[in-house]
């Protein structure tokens, strides 16, 4: 048993993913139904890697995230009713409508910003970490990416500048079998994105990344070591896209059967398993956190919906402290 | 040779189709090109009619373009795929340093004839980083051609000039406009660069425009022709080499002009247009050069806020009627 993982926690993680699962769902049915305007991005399926992770961190830590990043958001603590605010364009959203489902930040939280830049979070984790140890704090940064973000120059770049400086960062893979239309066993010139590390000189680690024990067993042990100031970890977590790259996505790339072998290996439905197995968790217990889940995703719809559109002149604030 | 309408799409299909059957040189690298026939569907059934001519490449843009460089210098003739115009700017150092530089620098002894398609512009709450619309900064890279079409006709005609220009061309196409149709002539259709089109004859002033400009100045000089106003419409539609005599011939007889482009306004295409036509057309003036174009702020995401931060039609009249006194 991974003893480092209180009964309390175990019951809090489970209720994270659920969250997690809870918001996408939601999200995928306001886009259908024409309430979140542009494109979003869906992390079903994938909840286990930003739940373990973002578990193994305190409030003053950082994480940098991608377009898919709702999950890492609600992770680390994200408030749901400005996030859906945000996906449907409204002023009360965390960017005042500015960013949408792709651009959701909470410095507050540490969140340093999802990224429509694939790769575009790389550099900037690399600051977050030279920050932490020029000012001598104890933080962690964490950075989320694609399997297909790994073949941009910009992670190449940061993992070599992370190792040299022994940078207190935790690069996370979320090896979901797809960027995009192209296949992972395509464009990637290894089978395990983690055996990459080598090539910098700092530890790879590859997990099942729908056992959200394993993966935050392997996160807690990685931000221990950076804490510490012994460097960055790459690890890399190995899940599954299961709705497409976009709402909307026609998915050609692949079959049905595939996506309904993936949903048996649900990251929920196993930890729930091991919670019951354990007798932390009752079919009573889960269906309230469903419940409780559900009370407060409808309270953010409310909310966002109840919210006012912005201003069209607010377009034109936020651009400089000085202006 | 008879014309059919067709879509944005349809034209680039066609143009590509055209070109790889006759010249076995071409071929397309970028990211998703054969699953989808990219990732607008504007490259469909290219993938299945030209196996191995078009080239899933990792997300890996500076290589991309770089590939595209490299394979154009060595006797290929590649169209390298964007996926988005916001990305040329992880690809910066291969178009502007590498690509724009490299026949002049030394000395002219190669051609490079490359083709860096990019789809471009707003309108689709695409938010900060897919929606931009760039083609001011490559005006400014000595060594490049920028093409910006609008009209289904041009993209063809224009993209099969620039396929078989031995230049680099970079070739911006407006994602909101692929499903646009018009007329489009079959069979060999060749729109030369830097060739602008008068797409509308009126004497009292002159819009000057291109890309997704085109639509909203046609809208307002429909519009200005109700106020008994006007306008004589031109599409640009290459902006580097500049046809910089189309402009003068229309402005000599009309007196004014409002450039139109949705860039957004400081250092657009527009400022370097009102600044030639201000230094060789200051005669023929009879107003200031007024310019139409996006609020200097990224796009944002909500609605409402990009929809005021993008000119419209009722931008172009107010400007028209204010060169025009009217
Ligand atoms: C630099 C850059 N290139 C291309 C894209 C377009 N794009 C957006 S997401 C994506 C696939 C990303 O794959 P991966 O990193 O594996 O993340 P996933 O979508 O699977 O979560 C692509 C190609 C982009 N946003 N940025
Ligand atoms: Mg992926």
């Amino acid at each position: 048993m991974k003893s480092s993982v209180s009964t309390r926690e175990m019951r809090r993680l489970y209720r994270t993913m659920v969250t997690i699962r809870g918001f996408e769902t939601l999200a995928g049915e306001l886009f259908a139904a024409g309430k979140i305007p542009g494109f979003i991005h869906l992390s079903i399926g994938q909840e286990a890697s930003a739940a373990g992770v973002c578990s193994a961190l305190r409030q003053d830590d950082y994480i940098a995230t991608t377009h898919r990043g709702h999950g890492h958001v609600i992770a680390k603590g994200g408030d749901l009713k400005k996030m859906i605010a945000e996906l449907m364009g409204r002023k009360t959203g965390y960017c005042k409508g500015k960013g949408g489902s792709m651009h959701i930040a909470d410095f507050s939280l540490g969140i340093l910003g999802a990224n429509g830049v694939v790769g575009g979070g790389f550099p900037i984790i690399i600051g977050a970490g030279l920050s932490i140890k020029l000012r001598r704090t104890d933080q962690v940064a964490v950075c989320f990416f694609g399997d297909g973000a790994s073949n941009r120059g910009t992670f190449h770049e940061a993992m070599n500048m992370a190792s040299i400086w022994k940078l207190p960062i935790l690069f996370v893979c979320e090896n979901n079998c797809y960027a995009s239309t192209t296949p992972t066993t395509y464009a990637c010139s290894v089978n395990n994105i983690a055996t990459r590390a080598a090539g910098y000189n700092i530890p790879g680690v590859t997990v099942d990344g729908n056992d959200l024990l394993a993966v935050r067993e392997a996160a807690g042990k990685a931000v221990d070591r950076a804490r510490r100031g012994e460097g960055p970890t790459l690890l890399e977590n190995k899940t599954y896209r299961r709705r497409g790259h976009f709402e909307g996505d026609p998915q050609k790339y692949r079959t049905q059967a595939e996506v309904a072998e993936w949903e048996k290996n649900d990251p929920l439905l196993r930890f729930a398993s091991v919670l019951k197995k354990k007798k932390l968790l009752t079919g009573e217990m889960e269906k309230e956190i469903r419940e409780q889940v559900d009370c407060e995703l409808k309270e953010a719809v409310a909310f966002a919906e109840q919210s006012e559109w912005p201003n069209p002149e607010e377009a034109l604030e936020d651009m400089f402290i000085n202006p | 040779m008879t014309e059919r309408m067709i879509s944005c799409s349809a034209a680039i299909c066609e143009a590509l189709t055209e070109e790889m059957a006759r010249d076995e040189a071409i071929f397309i690298i970028g990211e998703d090109l054969v699953a989808h026939g990219g990732i607008f569907g504007q490259f469909r059934g290219l993938p299945e009619r030209f196996p191995g001519r078009l080239i899933d490449s990792p997300i890996s843009e500076a290589c991309i373009v770089g590939a595209g460089l490299g394979a154009a210098l060595t006797g290929m003739r590649p169209l390298v795929d964007m996926h988005f115009a916001d990305f040329v700017t992880c690809a910066m150092d291969e178009i502007v340093n590498q690509t724009a530089k490299i026949r002049y620098m030394f000395g002219g002894q190669v051609k490079v004839p490359l083709v860096i398609w990019a789809p471009d512009g707003a309108g689709l709450s695409a938010a900060a980083h897919h929606s931009q619309s760039l083609e001011s900064w490559f005006v400014h890279a000595p060594g490049l051609k920028v093409v910006v079409p609008s009209e289904p006709a041009d993209v063809k005609g224009l993209l099969k000039a620039a396929i078989r220009d031995d230049d680099p061309v970079i070739f911006f196409q407006h994602k909101k406009l692929f499903a646009r149709e018009g007329p489009v002539p079959e069979g060999e259709h060749i729109v030369p660069l830097g060739k602008a089109a008068v797409k509308r004859l009126g004497g009292n002033v002159t819009i000057l425009t291109y890309g997704s400009g085109f639509y909203m100045s046609m809208e307002a000089a429909n519009e200005l022709a109700g106020m008994g106003i006007e306008a004589e419409v031109i599409d640009l539609r290459t902006l580097k080499p500049l046809d910089f005599g189309t402009i003068a011939d229309s402005i000599k007889k009309t007196n004014r002009a409002v450039v139109v482009h949705e860039a957004c306004l400081s250092g657009g295409f527009g400022a370097e247009v009102s600044a030639r036509i201000n230094s060789e057309l200051f005669d023929y003036l009879d107003a200031p050069v007024l310019r139409v174009a996006a609020k200097d702020v990224p796009m944002p995401f909500s609605p409402r806020l990009e929809n005021f931060v993008l000119p419209k039609a009722e931008d172009v009249i107010k400007a028209v009627r204010a060169v025009t006194y009217r």
